[in-house]
């Protein structure tokens, strides 16, 4: 899994690119935790070459919008692919975070 | 056939004893003595469902060679040798894996040795700082955040594995549905005649057997391997819905909540006035938005916004007035006190009385904790995500009981595996059972199996057999009171103890104790029966403390065990009901013949009752030997403190104790 990140006007935008799997979720986790340390709590999770995730990539997702909003910043998830959005909705977890088509849309409301 | 048999025996029996046999005069010992044979007659009828389905299985396909594994040795206040030798016996687990010492009790030298031996080690992280702990199921869910394994094998401390326990075992996950492989807990220090009731036959024999035949296989939190992917599933699955709750609680009660803070708040603080209202709109819109289907962390997040820029613009407001004053007052005063300058309230001031804690809102608790309520972040755990279930002392039996709703499979692998140790004292044999039962009845009274969402008919009722069977102590204190109550008063609770009564009773008592015969197929269960009537006093104790527990929040009682085996002299006090009800059914005996000698009784009835309080008598005598039992001898091992919370094993084979309890005692 290849984790980059950008700061944009109003957001950061992380790109998850590989399998967001049980191996890979710990790096995520520390990957965003670092990202906020550094100031930007708006994150967009960009997901658009994230092939495969599991139950514990979503999970550390889940560690992630805990960190993002316990600094006054949410956290966003956009360009789910199509395994993804399917596990999503194994756990329900589609009730919690919307997806949204892109990364710019994200923070678009506000 | 012989299931079949004895349930149509039984029906029969207890159809007879409720429509002609009571004893109306003496309803007060027949309804209840009926009913606990009821109970009892429901209670084998589900023994024999169990075996009904028995799963003989073969050895599992080869495990797959790049599986990878994470091997969790739970501890928490264990001696470090124990924890170590099984620690080292699990580095030598033949399949590729990776060992770690959980150690609830961050000891540093449990570190050390760990490093030392190059095991891994895992503590709390500073997350569970002030939260929860949730014992074992909390150390499990703490590890399972730092480690990546795509399956676990999960051992108490004391539960020594073979090397070959992964390669026996693995291969049943290549059915990508299979979410739990558990093997047998059998125990190395405990001798033939097991007087302390440690091992569990028939549990880990034809009760799992049977279990695993209707895809219920209980998971007893050791010596068994679950597939990560489940557990994780299990988390997510149980975070959307607390969190979905809490949110839903908190919006329902945001409007009282507000309705109340203005009371007090009165037309003076304006201030506050006005940020309610903008509350109210803010929660308004967030119940809209959740009836549109919109997501929580959008709501939330939103709400939370909403708010704190309302408070943030109001407070600036209030802030800005304050300004103007102190300029005012600094500008009257220029004449007096020449150039003093004028006062300022820093822009910093402004964010700070903005913030949760300073702003005026916190000083309305109500309200404060609605907008808590309001978030994704499940604040008040360590962790949002917990995949081990923590609404029970007994994580494990919960957790398989969720794998399975979400239709996961599991496997019972019937070969000894690890070899564990049991207590050696009776009062911490007690300890360890009563946590079990307590465990038991919380999953019992939380998540009830019989309506839980997902299980099937088999796996509802395998699970309501188990459960069922702890509340067998109730029924036990009937069937000591009803003997004794003929004894001594010459009530029987029948009409009449007549051939009706022995042609129905006998022929069904057979059937079933040649049931068991048959399921246990040699397998010694004295000792279980034995041990399911005598330790009633725990058994209706466990009831009521989670129940208590469940309903009114009260604290399941902390029994306090001693570290080490008792060197004092023998603890007769923990067995205090049972002496009790000893000599009160061997005063009734003699009363009862006496009775009989003067001609106040007859004959039939008193040899009935007084057969039934020597067999009673004989289920009983076991606690003498339990209570003498000084400890294991051929090696010596000593136990430290095996039980309470933390990675003690709390696990299952208990169950198997009760469950083998059969007899109906009539």
């Amino acid at each position: 899994m290849d984790l980059s990140y950008e700061v944009k006007d109003s957001y950061a935008e992380i790109k998850a690119a590989g399998r967001l799997n049980m191996v890979s979720a710990p790096k995520l986790r520390e990957f965003v935790a670092d990202v906020v340390a550094s100031g930007s709590s708006r994150i967009v999770v960009n997901l658009e070459d994230t092939a495969f995730m599991d139950s514990s990539g979503l999970g550390a997702l889940i560690g992630c919008l805990k960190a993002a909003r316990q600094a006054g910043g949410d956290l966003r998830i956009a360009a789910v692919q199509p395994q993804v959005k399917m596990v999503l909705e194994l756990t329900s977890m589609d009730r919690v975070l919307t997806s949204y088509a892109t990364a710019d849309e994200a923070f678009g409301n506000d | 056939m012989v299931v079949l048999l004895t349930v149509i025996l039984g029906i029969n029996y207890i159809a007879w004893r409720w429509l002609a046999s009571l004893n109306w005069e003496a309803w007060w010992i027949a309804v209840p003595l009926v009913a606990a044979e009821t109970y009892s007659l429901i209670d084998v009828m589900l023994f024999g469902l169990t075996v009904w389905r028995l799963k003989l299985r073969k050895d599992a396909p080869q495990a797959p060679a790049d599986a990878t594994v994470d091997v969790f040795i739970t501890t928490y206040n264990e001696p470090l040798d124990l924890v170590m030798t099984t620690a080292l016996a699990a580095k030598r687990i033949r399949h590729p894996h990776s060992t770690w010492i959980l150690d609830d009790g961050a000891r540093p030298e449990m570190c050390r040795l760990a490093e030392e031996h190059g095991l891994g080690y895992v503590t709390r992280s500073a997350d569970w700082k002030n939260m929860p702990r949730h014992a074992k199921a909390g150390n499990l869910n703490n590890a399972l955040m730092v480690t990546e394994g795509e399956f676990l094998l999960i051992l108490d401390a004391d539960q020594i594995p073979e090397p070959d326990i992964l390669d026996k075992t693995l291969g049943y996950f290549t059915n990508t549905k299979v979410a739990l492989v558990q093997t047998p807990q059998y125990f190395s220090n405990v001798p033939a005649s097991d007087p302390l009731g440690s091992q569990a036959p028939l549990f880990y024999g034809p009760i799992q057997q049977g279990k695993d035949g209707w895809n219920a296989a209980f998971f007893c939190g050791s010596n068994a391997i679950l597939r990560r992917e489940a557990l994780m599933q299990l988390g997510l699955v149980g975070y959307v819905k607390e969190t979905e709750k809490s949110i839903r609680r908190a919006l329902a009660a945001s409007q009282s909540a507000i309705r109340k803070a203005r009371k007090p708040a009165d037309s003076d603080n304006l201030l506050v006035a006005q940020i309610l209202d903008e509350v109210e709109t803010a929660t308004a819109e967030a119940r809209r938005r959740l009836d549109d289907g919109e997501s929580l962390s959008e709501i939330t997040y939103r709400v939370r916004r909403k708010v704190d820029q309302a408070v943030q613009a109001l407070v600036q407001a209030d802030v800005s007035a304050l300004q103007a004053d102190l300029e005012e007052i600094a500008a009257m005063e220029l004449a007096h006190v020449g150039d003093s300058g004028v006062p300022v309230v820093a822009d910093d001031a402004v964010q700070r009385m903005s913030a949760r804690d300073w702003s005026p809102l916190g000083a309305i608790e109500s309200v404060q904790a609605v907008l808590d309520a309001l978030s994704v972040e499940r604040a008040g755990e360590a962790q949002p995500v917990m995949p081990l279930a923590t609404i029970s002392v007994t994580e494990d039996m919960a957790t398989a009981m969720r794998i399975h709703g979400m239709g996961w499979e599991s496997v019972y692998h019937h070969e000894v595996l690890a070899y564990g140790l049991a207590p050696e004292d009776l009062a911490t044999m007690l300890t360890q059972r009563l946590r079990w039962a307590q465990g038991t009845i919380q999953v019992m009274l939380r998540e009830n199996p019989l309506v839980e969402r997902g299980l099937k008919l088999g796996q509802r009722l395998m699970y309501f057999a188990t459960m069922w069977t702890y509340l067998s102590g109730f029924a036990a204190v009937i069937y000591f009171a009803a003997p004794i109550v003929y004894l001594l008063l010459g009530i029987l609770p029948v009409t009449s103890l007549s051939a009706d009564f022995f042609i129905r009773f006998i022929p069904f008592m057979v059937v079933n104790q040649l049931l068991f015969a048959i399921a246990g197929r040699g397998i010694p269960t004295w000792r279980g029966q034995q041990y399911s009537l005598a330790l009633f006093p725990t058994w209706i104790r466990a009831c009521t403390t989670a129940a208590r527990n469940v309903w009114f929040g009260r604290p399941l009682g902390f029994a306090v065990t001693p570290k080490d085996r008792q060197t004092g002299g023998p603890s007769w006090s923990l067995i205090r009901p049972q002496i009790v009800v000893s000599v009160l059914l061997a005063i009734s005996s003699v009363v009862g013949i006496a009775r009989l000698a003067a001609g106040m009784s007859e004959p039939v009835g008193t040899l009935v009752n007084v057969a039934w309080v020597v067999f009673d008598l004989v289920v009983m005598s076991i606690l003498v030997r339990a209570v003498l039992y000084k400890g294991f001898e051929p090696q010596s091992f000593e136990i430290g403190g095996f039980e309470e919370e933390g990675s003690g094993p709390e696990t299952l084979p208990a169950q198997g104790l009760v469950e083998e309890r059969k007899t109906d005692g009539s």
